[in-house]
């Protein structure tokens, strides 16, 4: 194949007056930012509806049931795309101009990544409760706590343990899965790589780059939540055996 | 052991044999001829160049041209029967695609650029395309100065959208970047309102108009911020191939028949929906008919 290499061109100018590897670091700020907050919102939604889903409450099991129905079953770019393009223009005229005009694009990438990983977290942390034994509850109750207190000190500290390991990939996922939001204009890593091989048609090195990147903020986020399983890990727990 | 040798006396034959016929040849012709196969590039939505028709058969401009240039391999090698495919490409793959041998030639609406001569070749252009603005007409914008503060969108991934940051310095004026996933993406966000103009080249903004619910309400305004040219693609440094395919195309544009096949394309109902673009040939593509060029741009 005759290919021509050329590593330098990453500290070469480009048309906006910065260098390519500033575009690839740009790059990598936005994709940081769009999926810590995305993770955020995930982590918050996603426990509230998984708790929701495990409570006797009916109704509150129907509208996490719904949810997760709901933003499991839509492919990751047709939420994006709702969010972006259909949404404004349900709502009432005055509210979809100021969200096609004025509202940040990162605040409507961020709900879209959001709500979707929620989904996925909800389903976790559901089985993570569920996985515990139901005599737990009841001791609980019999100890005088109260429903919600069963939860706070006697279950979910319990289930996120159990469901951490599933959680470490899904904020794994939440960085590949951002890529998508180069679709509704956020200027992240793989808008950049696209840009970049518009420009310079180094397809090769530019691919290297940003495969490695992606990797290593996979990498960098599993590493820290193996450290938070290690950490809180509780000998003689269920989720205790594993490791020493 | 005999059978062996009685083989290997074969090869040797048909080595010396076949020898004197390829002795001139080199590059793309040879793996042509040795492959008794050509591999023709095309793009899957860039009407009217190059583009599925309902039968999601590769048609258009562009792939007319390269018909053309088929023939001329096919007489120059005198390979009648020369098997011709079609491998679909995107604006991501055609470079590694022609590099690693897939393609032979990319017929689609690919810009001539310097940055791109380093890693492949071009034909002489057949197509000179302008890059304008294209407004919601109810938006009374006219002119680039107009745009002043106001979201401008363009496509990821396509030259157009350094020209606004160049605009941006010379006329002073600021816009607000947005960028579109793909060019009907983009169109969306001047149709919803979300940008105040799409700024691209002027051939593909005519056909997202001509294919939109109502193309009155749409106007193509402004200057031409920069002309960009299209030519075939090629593999860099096959010299006798080039030649090859620039003497059909240069042939074509001399005998008028280029011209024939432009009208086609561009002024009259083309498929898969039977939409006219009512595009007529600009002086710029004029110029380039009359003095063929492959000089890249900047």
């Amino acid at each position: 194949m005759n290919y021509h290499w050329d590593w330098q061109f990453f500290f070469q100018e480009a048309d906006d007056g910065l260098k390519y590897y500033e575009w690839v670091i740009s790059g990598l700020g936005w994709t940081t930012a769009v999926s810590l907050a995305s993770l955020a919102v995930a982590l918050l939604l996603g426990s509230v509806l998984g708790v929701m889903r495990t409570t006797p409450k009916r109704w509150l099991v129907a509208v996490g049931d719904t949810y997760v129905d709901l933003f499991r079953n839509i492919p990751l770019i047709v939420q994006l795309f709702l969010w972006f393009f259909v949404v404004p223009e349900l709502v009432p005229d005055k509210i979809g101009i100021w969200m096609k005009q004025d509202l940040p694009y990162i605040v409507t990438a961020v709900v879209g990544l959001g709500l979707y990983t929620a989904a996925r977290i909800a389903e976790q942390v559901k089985s993570g409760i569920n996985a515990l034994p139901r005599g737990q509850r009841f001791a609980g109750l019999a100890l005088g706590f109260t429903e919600w207190q069963t939860y706070r000190y006697v279950r979910l500290p319990m289930a996120y343990r159990i469901v951490l390991p599933a959680l470490t990939s899904e904020s794994m996922n939440i960085f590949k899965n951002s890529a998508v939001t180069y679709a509704v204009g956020i200027l992240e890593l793989y808008f950049q790589y696209k840009q970049i091989i518009e420009k310079t048609s180094q397809v090769l090195e530019i691919t290297i780059v940003v495969t490695l990147a992606y990797f290593m903020l996979a990498f960098v986020m599993n590493r820290m939540l193996a450290f938070v399983e290690k950490r809180t890990r509780v000998p003689g727990l269920i989720s205790g055996t594993g490791g020493k | 052991m005999r059978k062996s040798l009685t083989a290997l006396a074969v090869c040797l034959s048909a080595i010396g044999l076949a020898a004197p016929a390829h002795a001139e040849l080199t590059g793309t012709l040879q793996k042509i001829k040795e492959s008794g196969s050509i591999t023709v590039g095309h793009r899957e939505s860039s009407v009217p160049f190059s583009y599925l028709d309902a039968d999601q058969k590769p048609v258009g401009y562009a792939m007319d041209l390269c018909a053309k240039v088929v023939d001329a391999v096919k007489s120059e090698l005198k390979m009648p029967n020369l098997q011709v495919k079609y491998q679909a490409v995107t604006s991501q793959n055609r470079i590694p695609l022609m590099q690693n041998g897939t393609i032979d030639l990319e017929c689609g609406s690919t810009t001539n650029s310097v940055a791109r001569q380093q890693q492949v070749g071009f034909s002489v252009h057949y197509f000179i395309t302008s890059v304008r603005m294209a407004v919601r007409k109810d938006s009374g914008i006219k002119d680039i100065g107009d745009l002043n503060g106001k979201p401008v969108a363009t496509t990821t991934g396509t030259t157009s959208d350094a020209l606004i940051k160049q605009n941006e310095k010379g006329k002073h004026i600021d816009v607000k970047n947005i960028y579109g996933k793909d060019h009907a993406d983009s169109f969306l966000m001047v149709e919803s309102g979300r940008a105040a103009a799409f700024v691209m080249d002027d051939i593909l903004l005519a056909g997202l108009i001509a294919n939109s619910k109502n193309p009155s309400d749409f106007a193509i305004v402004g200057p031409s911020l920069r002309d960009e040219p299209y030519g075939v693609m090629l593999r860099k440094d096959d010299a006798p191939f080039k030649a090859l395919v620039d003497k059909t195309l240069i042939g074509l544009m001399k005998s008028g028949e280029a011209e024939k096949l432009y009208t086609k394309w561009f002024m009259n109902p083309i498929p898969p929906r039977n939409v006219n673009l009512n595009f007529p040939m600009s002086p710029a593509l004029k110029a380039a008919f009359a003095s063929p060029s492959d000089k890249g741009v900047e």
